[in-house]
């Protein structure tokens, strides 16, 4: 159930899944030393803990290191600003844009990948927010549909979608304009076969998809007389 | 979803030497989606995750002499995005893009598309991968089994192998290279899957220490006439309900070799060798084509509910051929 992933997630109960206690560490059975020991390496594994991430990756003769199961510090490129989060591994990148971030516009909605509601662009290509983890989207360009525009105006694929009663209830919205601008940035001039391809990773429930497709050939049109990418 | 540690290792060596000899200890992590919704359902809690999609020898699609190698961390849309290779693999073409949504094909691997878990209900709602109730007695066959095996389904497995990859790489006599602690093995990809015959037992011929690393299809089948035909209840964000991969030999219309794999149908990809002894040295037309979709048939035992796939078999398998030729 959303509400409770978000309890887990929130920073009052770091370390807790909500259920039982035992939940919060690794069982004793499994020991990082063990491995350690298995893999020949001299190094402690608490530095590993402490240090960034692109340190524990770097090649390394003695091997690599992990990190976690607590919190990390995890650096985010999100709409062109680095944003700095202590999360645990397990926080997904939805769960941190909207719960330590307080970015609300991705969606959770199934928290599956099966749904588009939680769609943002990575590097330049869609994906759901909620099957990425915060700690492996470092590194990483990360577009949410609060960058796409200024403040107060909006991004012509937004338009678009008004101008063309693209929605109804509204929540699936958001990842429909991420994917619809994802698609765009690449191909332009897209045919309608094209545009109703292109939104495959997404479903309406309230079934507005002619309003869409609509909406999708309008901002493409509007987008390249204004000679490129808004 | 449980804590867990985090490996980001950048060889494979490294990878190998984070994972544990048991599935619960460590868990390989490439795209995530399957993996990560299995995790937030508790049906599997892996108390590391080791991403390999940092580690450069697992990336990239290359044409050599021996046929075309492609990395196991390679996205659905970076295979797509090869369309040289692939236009001489249609079977594999058309298996891709059954995968349309975007974001999935941007995200998901082609090893984890072979090494995705089955799609059963009854696995993904808690009921381990034989779905069994707590007295140990199977609940797939008088349960809701529609879209469980017609196959190999009396048991213990019934559930369905769910890759969309797989019945195109077998047809195209594909194999896949894994990396262990004892080095490397190569295995046909037929043979990466298996039918468990116990609990302890998993649907993928795999060590839990083993990285898929790499996918080869061979330069021969280059050659050959293939297609892929999926049946489907949706067209987007599903998976098929039947699916037949055809590679022909030809010498004008006449089969020299066919090669017909079924996918959806049973726990493992399904090959259809009836259909193949059908079609060998007959002149490949509609009537033909008829005559191996209902050869493929053969051996099928619907379950109570699932009746409807062996009719989606013969429509698959005669379409896929007349596909190839087309």
């Amino acid at each position: 159930m959303p509400d409770q992933d978000e309890r887990h997630d929130s920073p009052e109960s770091e370390g807790s899944d909500g259920e039982a206690g035992s939940d919060q560490k690794p069982s004793k059975g499994f020991s990082r030393r063990q491995f350690i020991k298995g893999t020949g390496l001299a190094v402690s594994a608490s530095v590993f803990a402490t240090e960034g991430l692109l340190k524990a990756a770097a090649p390394d003769q003695a091997g690599a290191g992990v990190e976690g199961p607590g919190a990390v510090k995890v650096q985010l490129r999100i709409n062109g600003q680095l944003r700095q989060l202590q999360v645990e591994p397990r926080v997904t990148l939805l769960d941190a844009l909207r719960n330590r971030l307080d970015m609300t516009g991705a969606k959770k909605v199934c928290d599956r990948a099966s749904c588009g509601a939680c769609t943002v662009i990575l590097d330049g290509r869609p994906v759901y927010s909620c099957t990425v983890l915060a700690i492996d989207a470092q590194g990483k360009s990360i577009e949410t549909i609060e960058g796409l525009a200024p403040k107060g105006t909006l991004h012509p694929v937004s338009q678009a979608f008004v101008d063309n009663d693209a929605q109804q209830c509204g929540f699936c919205t958001p990842g429909f304009v991420m994917a619809v601008k994802a698609y765009l940035d690449k191909h332009p001039h897209p045919t309608a076969d094209e545009v109703k391809a292109s939104l495959n990773g997404n479903l309406c429930r309230c079934g507005t998809y002619m309003g869409v497709r609509q909406a999708v050939l309008e901002a493409a049109t509007k987008m390249t007389r204004k000679g490129g990418r808004a | 979803m449980r804590p867990f540690e985090y490996g980001n290792p950048s060889t494979v060596a490294q990878a190998v030497a984070l994972l544990g000899p048991q599935w619960d200890e460590a868990a390989v992590l490439a795209g995530g989606t399957d993996l990560l919704s299995l995790m937030k359902d508790y049906i599997v809690s892996p108390k590391r995750l080791v991403n390999i999609k940092n580690i450069r020898a697992l990336g990239g699609v290359r044409e050599e002499k021996a046929g075309l190698r492609i990395g196991a961390a390679v996205t659905l849309e970076e295979l797509y995005e090869h369309p040289g290779p692939l236009g001489r693999y249609p079977a594999l073409r058309t298996a891709i893009e059954g995968v349309s949504s975007p974001q999935m094909r941007g995200m998901g691997t082609v090893g984890g598309d072979l090494l995705q878990r089955p799609r059963c209900w009854y696995f993904r709602n808690g009921f381990g991968l034989l779905a069994r109730n707590a007295k140990g007695q199977p609940l797939v066959p008088g349960g809701d089994n529609r879209y469980h095996a017609i196959f190999a389904n009396s048991g213990p497995a019934y559930f369905v192998c769910p890759s969309s990859l797989a019945p195109a790489l077998v047809t195209l006599g594909a194999s896949v290279r894994l990396e262990g602690p004892k080095g490397a093995r190569e295995l046909p990809v037929a043979q990466l899957f298996q039918i468990p015959k116990d609990a302890n037992e998993r649907e993928h011929a795999i060590a839990p220490q083993e990285i898929l690393a790499e996918i080869l299809i061979p330069a021969s089948a280059a050659s050959t006439r293939n297609a892929t035909y999926e049946v489907r209840e949706r067209q987007f964000m599903d998976w098929p309900l039947a699916t037949a991969s055809v590679a022909l030999r030809l010498e004008g219309r006449e089969v020299r070799q066919a090669q017909i794999v079924l996918g959806e149908v049973a726990p493992t990809p399904w090959r259809a060798e009836a259909a193949e002894r059908e079609l060998a040295g007959k002149t490949l037309d509609e009537a033909a084509a008829a005559r191996a979709g209902e050869a493929a048939t053969q051996g099928a035992h619907p379950l109570s509910r699932n009746g409807y796939k062996v009719q989606l078999v013969r429509v698959a398998v005669q379409r896929a051929l007349l596909a190839a030729i087309a």
